[in-house]
């Protein structure tokens, strides 16, 4: 009994920062490789294009 | 434990993100170079006169190709972010991650993130004729998300029934078809065209191959902290 709270407790403990790193990783991406604000387009054109982005 | 998910993939964003933009560096940014001299007029295919296959290339500029390393260096710093809160929902249902097996985690991140867009939205050199940017960008996400859920499927799922699921969704954006342009007007040859996609996808699978090896090494070099 104790195992099994204890098991569930630590993948409560590693279910929040997991989600946390996707999405913080998914809003990097955003932003190098889609958002097409003029300065980050440029910044990161060669990137997008080599990377398999849709550039513009 | 968030900064282990932090710290493991900053480490191994930045180390794949690094050696990824020198490759492209080395091997994709000469093709683009190239594709941009016929984007901008000063060579025209198919003009008055047979255009030599070597031109005069621009060199290194450092502001511009610094700026790509770093933004390289970001971007896989954002997968990395992904894939290792994907090993980690692994990790918690049995699976071992160990830099070996990241390689077989790298080579699905490529799968999903550059081959299973790539397929039918090809890499695209500069200059090509190409749909409304939005509407790609909304075909990618959802290309690169049925993707993800495929690979899942197929690596974790414990029956046949999952095997199809998979297929279908593998399948479906490409049936679907992606946003297309209404007519062509790419004006760079196709030789160099087929070149930069062939550099960009075999790039890919460096950088990610690199990417779920140093990813799952950092990740259990972290943890034994």
């Amino acid at each position: 009994m104790t195992t099994t709270t204890k098991t569930r407790a630590i993948s409560t403990s590693r279910f929040v920062p997991a989600v946390f790193a996707v999405a913080l990783g998914a809003a990097l991406i955003t932003l190098t490789g889609h958002v097409q604000a003029a300065a980050l387009h440029d910044a990161a054109h060669d990137v997008r294009h080599a990377t398999g982005f849709p550039c513009h | 434990m968030l900064s282990r998910f932090t710290i493991s993939a900053v480490f191994a964003g930045a180390a794949a993100g690094l050696l990824t933009g020198l490759l492209q560096l080395v091997f994709v940014q000469p093709v683009l170079l190239h594709a941009e001299l016929y984007e901008g007029g000063d060579l025209v295919h198919f003009g008055a006169e047979a255009v030599s296959a070597h031109p005069e290339l621009p060199g290194f500029d450092l502001m511009r190709d610094g700026l790509s390393v770093i933004f390289t260096m970001l971007t896989y710093t954002g997968y990395a972010l992904i894939l290792i809160g994907a090993m980690s929902f692994a990790e918690e249902r049995g699976t071992p991650i160990t830099a070996r097996w990241g390689i077989l985690w790298g080579i699905a991140g490529f799968v999903a993130f550059h081959l299973a867009p790539g397929f039918t939205l090809a890499p695209e050199v500069p200059g090509v004729a190409a749909a409304d940017v939005t509407a790609r960008q909304v075909w990618w996400f959802a290309t690169v998300a049925a993707a993800v859920v495929a690979l899942w499927l197929i690596a974790f799922g414990r029956s046949p029934i999952m095997i199809l699921i998979a297929a279908v969704l593998l399948a479906a954006p490409h049936l679907i078809g992606a946003p297309e342009p209404d007519t062509f007007a790419g004006p760079v040859p196709t030789e160099i065209g087929a070149l930069f996609a062939a550099r960009a996808f075999g790039v890919g699978l460096a950088a990610w191959v690199m990417l779920g090896a140093f990813a799952a090494y950092f990740w259990q070099r972290e943890g034994e902290q």
